[in-house]
């Protein structure tokens, strides 16, 4: 498969991804996505949030491992699928790593359009295809010890019932 | 020389993350390399074995078994992902 490639025209596909420590601002996300791009008319946003409880234990906190390099690759990847079904007039993932706890924001995926439904279904796209596609790993430390959280079957079934993504 | 890098679940069995290794003679698939690696033994027999649910990238691009492999690559060996 080739490395991938954009036709940057100016404004017309800005997308940012980042993959970060620390914590982020929706609202400063969304407003900084909304200035400067009067053709934007829908704005969807996504937030994943640690939650307390997993696989029936208690989660005291968790943390996130990646592959440097290839997490980005993934994503902007991912981006570039959306792109290539839905208007997308910008994109933005942000992705913590580290050790997060309940109630933690853990991800942000936020996709502007000239319209709402090309921006709701490109942001669950995204988010779908995150969830099976990039390399990041949760490992919980819960009351019985730590652990590696398993992947999901449901999450392969969410991703896969948006059909094959042909690579760029 | 090829670098090998392990995630998550796989590092801590193997007690590594990364290593440089020359690629061994005969060895130019993934799956292939996969095999050899699980020789080493103990957590290698373990944790490469055909029956393990792993994943893999070639140069930052998630490849199949019969994914060609060359002097200068960087492998991963990794579970599947879960993040989000």
């Amino acid at each position: 498969m080739k490395s991938l490639s954009f036709h940057r025209l100016p404004g017309a596909d800005a997308m940012s991804v980042r993959v970060q420590e620390q914590d982020f601002d929706v609202s400063a996300e969304l407003a900084l996505m909304r200035i400067g791009n009067p053709k934007i008319g829908a704005i969807a946003s996504f937030v994943g949030v640690v939650r307390d409880i997993n696989e029936g234990d208690s989660v005291a906190t968790m943390t996130l491992e990646h592959y440097p390099g290839m997490t980005e690759k993934a994503i902007t990847e991912i981006i570039g699928q959306a792109r290539g079904r839905w208007e997308v007039l910008d994109a933005l993932v942000i992705h913590r790593v580290g050790t997060l706890k309940p109630t933690d924001q853990i991800v942000l995926v936020i996709v502007a359009s000239t319209h709402r439904g090309d921006a709701f279904a490109a942001c669950e796209f995204i988010m779908d295809y995150l969830k099976t596609q990039a390399p990041f790993w949760k490992k919980e430390i819960t009351p019985q010890g730590a652990r590696w959280v398993d992947a999901r079957v449901t999450d392969s079934r969410a991703a896969e019932r948006w059909g094959s993504i042909e690579k760029s | 020389m090829i670098t090998l890098l392990y995630f998550a679940r796989l590092r801590e069995a193997l007690g590594t993350g990364r290593e440089e290794l020359a690629l061994p003679s005969g060895i130019n698939t993934l799956g292939a390399l996969r095999d050899h690696l699980s020789k080493r033994g103990d957590a290698w027999a373990r944790e490469m074995a055909d029956g393990r649910n792993l994943r893999a990238a070639v140069n930052q691009d998630v490849a199949a078994a019969d994914t060609p492999i060359k002097d200068g690559d960087e492998i991963a060996f990794f579970p599947p992902v879960t993040g989000g």
